[in-house]
């Protein structure tokens, strides 16, 4: 066996480049195999991120109220206190195009919301200092703000300092009345980031957007295995007011995370595959690189034969050289196919590392076309005459 | 002395079949050949001394009779138990030398203890002590083209003496060789059979045939000579 392995290696050493080019056909394969697969599952997992970020558990509404028919806010909530056992939170979203003012500069990234108290817990943030806004500050229409740690300290330089001090929106001042922990890793926040961000009462922002009715509301969930049934309830009672499926989109976050995860699993198993079968005609490459091995070695053979090898020493001998020239092959192909990977992923700015169950399967399916298409070849040189061999030249 | 025959051949026959046309290489074949015996197998090109050589180095197995060799029935041997008797009980010298060119001179002549399974320390030192009888122990580490054509057989003849085999079996071992070589070569042949070895040497010339100390003449698949040297020499 041993003694198979080395005359494996002395043969594919001895026919350099020739047994390069055979490896050739499955180190693409395999690398490809590797950079697709990798490249795919990373950019999946991003995907899948920032869907999660923005709250798998999330149910949004958009209303076209029209002046005839419309649903109030007083109305949707009287809905969702209905249903507290399918929702557990619910606010009015207004936005606004609001300049903020940082002494004479604008911030123009900076998203001003109209919320309601629950928005908090809805994007389920910690308040660094100071409070939360209040029933009463809805129903008063007050000035008041909770904002982002980069707009504190863009503008007050810390949280500590933001607090009781004021804002200016549109001309407005606005009480900050309690900051948002800082929600971004980095040191360095950045404008439009996810700190960036003003929340305002929903009534404050409606009467400042000069527009009564209010078009958008953000509910979640209990259960997210029940998103569709909870669409559902809110598709329903929407068309008991409206009457008409187009003036109302209900759209759960997580079954859009659902069809994005499967369209991504059928993207990454087509590539896969398609690269899977570049495997394939690697495999060929061998089998060919294999027969034309065991044409030129008749005589080799011949002469082996007569001095007692049997069948099965052949055969081993063959079948061996074509799996290890596969492996090497494989090896080589998972080394570059993980360097391209990382390339591609600095390139792309993802998180790209090389998938452990591509490299195994690539790996393992080289050996397996090694196995498989080097034993045909070796079954023909096993079963060669020794005379006929002999007599070859 | 019926204990001492090596190679027992009974009424062989070796047909093949050329289109409609039956070609019978042997055409009922008997013949003995006892243990320490150096016989000359002659005949021209086509009058089946090759088909007879394959037989008795139980390359091929003949269509119909029997073949003993050393007491064992080779004619109804499967490839592989053909393999192991090849290895057990032959050592072949054959015209080409038929060296693997990419092992060196011991890797070459460890082969056949290679697949008797002979452990490896032990495989060297009887590869190289049989590289020493034919002296080119010193140069072992050297591959095939690297000698000469003399001194390929030489390497052919330690590797046909490595596997300590009952039979030596020679297919014109001197074809390729200059007269001077030639000779050397049959001296070996002559100074191996004196140490007991059993020696059977195909060739198409008489007067190689005339080094041997038995003639077995084969003309058109059947034997029409079978005696000792000097019958022979006189009938030529």
């Amino acid at each position: 066996m041993l003694q198979s392995f080395k005359l494996a290696i002395k043969s594919i050493w001895s026919n350099k480049m020739r047994s390069f080019l055979t490896m050739l056909g499955i180190i693409i394969g395999v690398a490809s195999v590797i950079i697709l697969v990798s490249i795919v599952n990373a950019y999946m997992s991003y995907m899948t991120e920032s869907f999660a970020s923005m709250g798998t558990n999330q149910i949004t509404v958009n209303l076209i109220n029209l002046s005839s028919r419309s649903v109030s806010v007083d109305e949707m909530y009287e809905f969702f206190d209905e249903n507290t056992d399918a929702f557990d939170h619910m606010t009015p979203m207004v936005s606004l195009s609001a300049s903020v003012k940082n002494g004479n500069d604008t911030m123009d990234a900076t998203s001003v919301t109209g919320v309601s108290e629950d928005y908090l817990k809805i994007k389920d943030y910690e308040l660094a200092v100071g409070r939360n806004i209040q029933y009463a500050d809805i129903s008063g229409r007050s000035k008041v703000c909770v904002i982002g740690a980069y707009v504190a300290k863009t503008i007050f330089g810390s949280e500590e300092e933001a607090l009781s001090d004021t804002v200016k929106i549109n001309g407005y001042a606005f009480t900050v009345v309690g900051v948002v922990s800082q929600q971004d890793d980095d040191e360095d926040l950045d404008d439009g980031g996810t700190d960036d961000f003003i929340w305002i009462p929903y009534t404050t922002a409606s009467k400042m957007a000069r527009n009564a009715s209010i078009s958008n509301y953000t509910f979640t969930i209990r259960e997210i295995s029940e998103a569709s049934e909870d669409k559902e309830l809110i598709e329903d009672f929407l068309y008991t007011k409206f009457k008409n499926e187009d003036l109302y989109t209900v759209t759960a976050m997580s079954e859009m995370l659902d069809s994005l995860n499967s369209m991504i699993a059928m993207v990454s198993a087509g590539l896969g595959g398609i690269a899977g079968i570049s495997l394939l005609v690697a495999g060929v490459g061998v089998m060919n690189i294999m027969l034309v091995s065991v044409t030129e070695r008749t005589r080799e053979i011949g002469i082996r034969k007569a001095l007692g090898a049997k069948r099965s020493v052949i055969m081993q001998q063959f079948v061996i050289e074509a799996a290890v020239t596969s492996s090497i092959g494989g090896l080589i192909g998972i080394g570059l196919g993980s360097l391209a990977t990382n390339l591609v992923g600095q390139l792309a700015g993802l998180e790209a590392t090389p998938t452990p169950a591509a490299v195994i399967v690539s790996f393992s399916v080289s050996v397996g076309i090694g196995l498989f298409f080097g034993y045909m070849p070796a079954s023909k040189a096993s079963k060669l005459n020794p005379i006929d061999a002999l007599r070859s030249e | 002395m019926e204990d001492n025959v090596l190679i027992e051949l009974h009424d062989i026959y070796k047909i093949y079949q050329m289109g409609d046309e039956e070609v019978r290489a042997n055409d009922g074949i008997n013949l003995k050949i006892s243990r320490g015996e150096f016989v000359a197998i002659v005949g021209k090109s086509g009058s089946g001394k090759s088909t007879l050589m394959n037989i008795i180095g139980a390359l091929d197995v003949p269509t119909s009779g029997s073949y003993l060799l050393g007491g064992e029935d080779v004619d109804t041997m499967t490839d592989d138990q053909l393999a192991d008797i090849r290895n057990r009980m032959i050592g072949f010298i054959f015209q080409q030398y038929n060296l693997l060119p990419k092992s060196n001179l011991l890797e070459n002549v460890e082969l056949p203890l290679l697949y008797a399974k002979v452990p490896k320390d032990e495989r060297r030192e009887r590869a190289l002590n049989s590289l020493e009888r034919v002296g080119l122990a010193d140069v072992w580490r050297k591959y095939p083209r690297q000698l000469s054509g003399g001194q390929q057989q030489r390497v052919s003849i330690a590797r046909a003496l490595a596997g300590d085999p009952s039979l030596i079996l020679a297919d014109e071992p001197t074809g390729a060789l200059d007269s001077k070589t030639s000779r050397e070569v049959l001296n070996f042949l002559k100074q191996l059979n004196e140490e007991g070895n059993t020696i059977v040497m195909i060739t198409h010339d008489s007067s190689i045939a005339l080094e041997a100390k038995r003639v077995v003449r084969i003309h058109d698949g059947k034997i029409n000579f079978d005696g000792d040297v000097k019958d022979y020499a006189a009938i030529l």
